[in-house]
């Protein structure tokens, strides 16, 4: 019996460089294991071995996040071997002066953000298949060096101390960087799926107004200092509970950005240069299906910390509020497409509302609202 | 459906409410905050707790009933929907999807249908074959779990607010409105509260405090209603051994434990455990959680000063923390009540930076993360004690004094703060501490400088020591004399501000910048005397003229100045402690929980059917006649479906026709 194979078996499709990612990844998860297994606990070790999967997954997936994530784990093993143990090297060394110390790497990030955003930008505007392309060269390498410092950092936190070391995501300067390289890698992926670099314009602005946030939180605040975890933040549930909700944030942010470019549409600004309306309201679709599913998971991750750390898995905490309200608010939307099959203005309004709802539940709570969620204080 | 929707806008603006003001506070804060006329009308409203008010409750078991009512009305066409393969759809009804094609086949029904069974069976689909007059009709679907997200999510909504629903405080609400239980005033002590305030080992659901000092034991847990409290009797006795509080070098908390021993009251089985923070331990149901600390009632050994005029008295005192003491001595009587006691201070005595450039401030920014962005020179300025001194008219101050000298360009100075209320900040009395690093030189010159007797002794000496080797008359030296002790008398009533005015008053205009100089060179050379003088009294080594002690006549007297509105008759030293810790463990028994963490199961599994797998049904009618007609229909129209359609009708083009037999790939 013939076959017609449209979609050839994923392990049809994979090439060298797909396998060569894989071994990496195994034998550094192994010999990370090997190296710091005494020191990790049951849950931080299942976290590990369940990462490498997740991470070959995404390898397997895109080439492009393949190709990320052998260069950032290049540059970041050249930062941290440049430190020979030593933090005042970050501002002796050449390469971690100018490049690879977190700082100066996030830096770079902050400006190829912003670099990406007017070269996407211009290429909209000018019809420039060149710029846009550009655009996209510079997201990647913004991303690159934003992981990069994010990995550094890490390593950098436990030259401070061993005691003082943790994953990069425990208060707000580290999870705005996180918010950026997520979002960013989400758009990457939807510019290719739907093979169209025309929002990148759209998106980008939402993460340069992030960058910008970030960047005044650095000269202004100086809250880049690494501090060291408090006891409610010492807990293995951190590093899966954090990540799980920005990449809904970042979802959230990526829909409403689409919605606006489905607005300025409707309104016949631009209408030449973006995509179609069907596609604009897919791609909406789409992100806020999966920041939904993310921000379930996280909110239930998160419900399941505070029974172990507070003693209870819900008490209205602010933080927890707003985030059933942002749930509440893109369930009823999913409801609305789903099954009323809502279409159009709406649903394109009310994504860009429910970006309002998540900054309010993402900053404002910190800003205004007192709470447990403190350490995320301004 | 309407009515769900309204019911969760009120929902969604009542929670904004709770976020915006702060609940569970004290009552008093309200009434201060909304004045004497909206406080009962808020308090109606139950909006210092509005996710434990009546009428939020309501609304919450109201979605419930409504969302079980969806469920019951859905479900069964849900699940008739995923079982059937609509294997009896009609030529008329395939014409009328807006995703359909006629292909052609000649390789005859029964061959063509096993192709397509075969293809279909490798995209994935299910497949039902049924001949009718109109043809071969195979009926394919995939994704039929997506149905299934609908009733998992609307299951879990309905699980988890009914688990929620269980541990809330609705049952305690139930008793406290049908039975006898009744909250305590929370000013009693736990010998006082009455039995209908208190809650046997039975209670199934509960959330509540304990308070164990280092060395005690307690059964026990308070828990918080509305303004009053209640008691819960726990099913076993704790005892705490230490309680451990580890800090980083910042001055930041490491780690919060308590070595705990628990005895089961039924069968007296001790368990020795550790609790921490994120590290509860589970019995009988009961988990304890490291919820906070306290101190628990350490032993503070104090020195009060009198500040009376020309008084040197001080009275040596033992209190303990969370108790009051009586002060009768001085001319009011005062109550000490002892508010807290720190036994460490971490505080940043760096400096600020200032950027020379842009340059300089970006190069600085960057680089690791791990610098210090600001100069940091933290330090632990020792212990502490926070007190209040009230009155007998009730009204009181309150004040933080620090045990050591804190170091302050090169001097060290006791920091004495004062404030009038809770609600602003601590100003310091800064008094310098002499060669010893004590309080006492402080104290006794201040006594001689305020005692009138003791300050014409003071002048006549400052006198002979200023005129010494000069041959001057002695209506000079009685005018100098009379100047001393005036200008002593000036600053013992009120300090720098009294000689101000009295400058201001009599001196004028072009002169008081003069006479003020001169006043001040008196002051410190009459203090100089005193210093000598009480040396000579206590049969100490002569003063030594040194930069050093000039300086510190100078605090002296600045800081003599200031202590003229420290608003208290005395001073009470820290010189001493034993330090008793307190932990508060928190006690929780919810039954519910595991219903909500089989609810919130429920709904992962529901938002993933229902977004990520793909209902798709597919109909192949293939007539005798060669003519195959192919229908797609999706509940979700998505580009995805497009494409699926395209692909799949392609592809079934290719395969219908092909005569070819070898295997092939695209």
């Amino acid at each position: 019996m013939d076959l017609v194979q449209a979609n050839p078996s994923l392990l049809i499709r994979l090439k060298p460089l797909d396998w060569l990612a894989a071994f990496l990844l195994l034998v550094g998860g192994a010999y990370v294991l090997d190296l710091y297994g005494t020191h990790m606990d049951v849950y931080e070790k299942a976290i590990l071995i369940g990462a490498i999967p997740v991470f070959i997954g995404f390898a397997w997936r895109s080439n492009g996040v393949r190709n990320l994530m052998g260069v950032v784990a290049l540059l970041a093993l050249l930062g941290i071997n440049l430190y020979h143990g030593d933090l005042a090297r970050a501002d002796q060394t050449f390469f971690l002066k100018y490049f690879l110390s977190s700082q100066t790497a996030i830096g770079w990030m902050c400006a190829l953000f912003f670099m990406a955003t007017v070269t996407y930008w211009l290429g909209l505007l000018a019809r420039s298949d060149f710029a846009e392309q550009a655009g996209t060269g510079l997201t990647w390498c913004a991303v690159t060096m934003g992981f990069t410092g994010m990995l550094v950092r890490w390593y950098e936190s436990y030259l401070i101390g061993a005691d003082v070391g943790h994953i990069p995501v425990s208060n707000l300067y580290e999870v705005f960087v996180l918010f950026c390289l997520i979002t960013a890698l989400l758009y990457l992926h939807y510019e290719k799926r739907y093979n169209t670099r025309r929002l990148g314009g759209f998106v980008l602005l939402v993460i340069s107004t992030a960058v910008g946030f970030l960047l005044w939180y650095t000269f202004s605040r100086e809250a880049y200092e690494i501090q060291p975890l408090i006891p409610a933040l010492q807990s293995y549930w951190m590093k899966i509970h954090v990540p799980a909700n920005f990449i809904g944030y970042g979802s959230f942010a990526l829909s409403a950005m689409v919605g606006v470019a489905w607005i300025l549409r409707s309104k016949g600004i631009l209408a030449s240069r973006l995509p179609e309306p069907a596609i604009l309201e897919d791609l909406m679709y789409k992100a806020i299906s999966v920041g939904f599913g993310f921000f379930t998971i996280a909110t239930i991750l998160g419900a399941l910390w505070a029974a172990e750390a507070w003693g209870t898995y819900w008490q209205w905490d602010p933080k927890e509020t707003w985030a059933l309200i942002v749930w509440l608010n893109y369930a009823a939307w999913l409801h609305m497409r789903l099954t009323k099959g809502l279409r159009g203005a709406i649903l394109a309004w009310w994504a860009v509302v429910g970006l309002v709802v998540v900054t309010f539940a993402f900053l404002g709570v910190n800003m205004f609202l007192s709470g447990l969620h403190s350490y995320g204080s301004l | 459906m309407r009515f769900a929707i309204s019911l969760l806008t009120v929902l969604a603006i009542a929670s904004v409410i709770g976020t915006v003001l702060k609940q569970n506070e004290a009552y008093n804060a309200y009434l201060n905050q909304f004045g004497q006329f909206w406080f009962p009308v808020f308090e109606k409203l139950g909006l210092y707790s509005v996710y434990h008010a009546g009428w939020f409750l309501t609304i919450l078991v109201f979605l419930v009933v409504s969302t079980c009512s969806c469920i019951y009305r859905q479900a069964p066409q849900m699940l008739q929907e995923m079982r059937s393969f609509r294997e009896k759809a009609k030529e008329f009804s395939l014409r009328q999807f807006a995703h359909q094609a006629t292909l052609h086949t000649a390789l005859g029904t029964d061959a063509a249908a096993q192709r397509a069974n075969h293809y279909l069976a490798v995209e994935g689909f299910e497949a039902r074959t049924n001949k009718s007059e109109e043809g071969t009709l195979i009926a394919a679907k995939s994704g039929s779990w997506n149905r299934a997200g609908y009733i998992l999510t609307h299951a879990a909504i309905v699980t988890i607010c009914l688990g929620g629903l269980l541990d809330g405080d609705m049952p305690l609400k139930l008793q406290m409105m049908f039975g006898d239980t009744r909250p305590a005033n929370s000013g009693l002590s736990l010998s006082e509260i009455p039995p209908q305030s208190r809650m046997g080992p039975d209670h199934w659901s509960y959330r509540g405090n304990v308070f164990l000092p280092e060395g005690k034991s307690s059964s026990i847990a308070t828990i918080n209603v509305g303004d009053g409290i209640l008691l819960q009797e726990l099913p076993f006795e704790l005892m705490l051994k230490k309680f451990h509080i580890d800090f980083y070098s910042t001055g930041a908390p490491k780690r919060f434990a308590s070595d705990i021993v628990l005895i089961d009251k039924e069968t007296g089985e001790r368990f020795e455990r550790t609790i921490e923070v994120n590290k509860p331990f589970a019995y009988k149901g009961v988990t304890l959680y490291q919820a906070s600390f306290d101190d628990g009632g350490s032993k503070l050994q104090l020195k009060a000063h009198s500040f009376a005029p020309g008084s040197a008295e001080s009275l040596v005192m033992n209190g303990e923390v969370g108790t009051s003491l009586k002060l009768t001595r001085q001319s009011t009587p005062l109550t000490l009540e002892l508010v807290s006691f720190r036994p460490i201070n971490v505080e940043n005595l760096g400096a600020d930076i200032v950027d020379a450039s842009t340059l300089a401030k970006l190069s600085r920014h960057m680089g690791s993360g791990a610098k210090s962005p600001t100069k940091r020179d933290l330090r632990n300025v020792g212990p502490s004690i926070d007190f209040k001194l009230r009155d007998a008219a009730g009204q009181a101050h309150e004040y933080n004094n620090y045990m050591l000298p804190l170091e302050q360009d090169g001097r060290g100075f006791f920091m004495a703060g004062l404030r009038e209320s809770g609600a602003e900040p601590f100003r310091y009395l800064r008094i310098p501490a002499d060669d010893e690093g004590k309080l006492d030189t402080w104290f006794a010159l201040r006594a001689m400088l305020t005692d009138p007797a003791q300050r014409n002794i003071i002048a006549q000496r400052f006198t002979a020591s200023a005129m010494k080797g000069d041959a001057v008359s002695e209506t000079m030296k009685t005018k100098l004399t009379d100047t001393a002790a005036r200008t002593l008398e000036l600053f013992a009533n009120g300090g720098y501000e009294t000689m101000d005015k009295f400058i201001r008053d009599t001196v004028p205009k072009a002169e008081q910048d003069k006479a003020a100089e001169v006043f001040v060179k008196v002051l410190q050379g009459a203090t100089w005397e005193a210093w000598k003088l009480k040396r000579e009294q206590q049969h100490l080594l002569p003063l030594t003229i040194t930069q050093q002690h000039a300086t510190y006549v100078n605090d002296l007297l600045g800081s003599v100045s200031d202590s003229f509105h420290y608003g208290a008759p005395l001073f009470i030293e820290l010189t001493g402690f034993d330090e008793v810790k307190a932990s508060v463990i928190q006690a929780t028994r919810s039954p519910g929980k595991y219903i909500v963490f089989l609810g919130c199961a429920l709904l992962v599994a529901g938002v993933f059917c229902m977004l990520y797998i793909r209902e798709r049904r597919l109909f192949l009618l293939i007539k005798d006649s060669g003519e195959v007609l192919l229908a797609m229909a999706a509940n979700r129209k998505t580009l995805d479906f497009e494409e699926a359609f395209a692909r799949h009708r392609d592809n079934l083009v290719q395969l219908l026709t092909e005569h070819d037999h070898g295997p092939r790939t695209s």
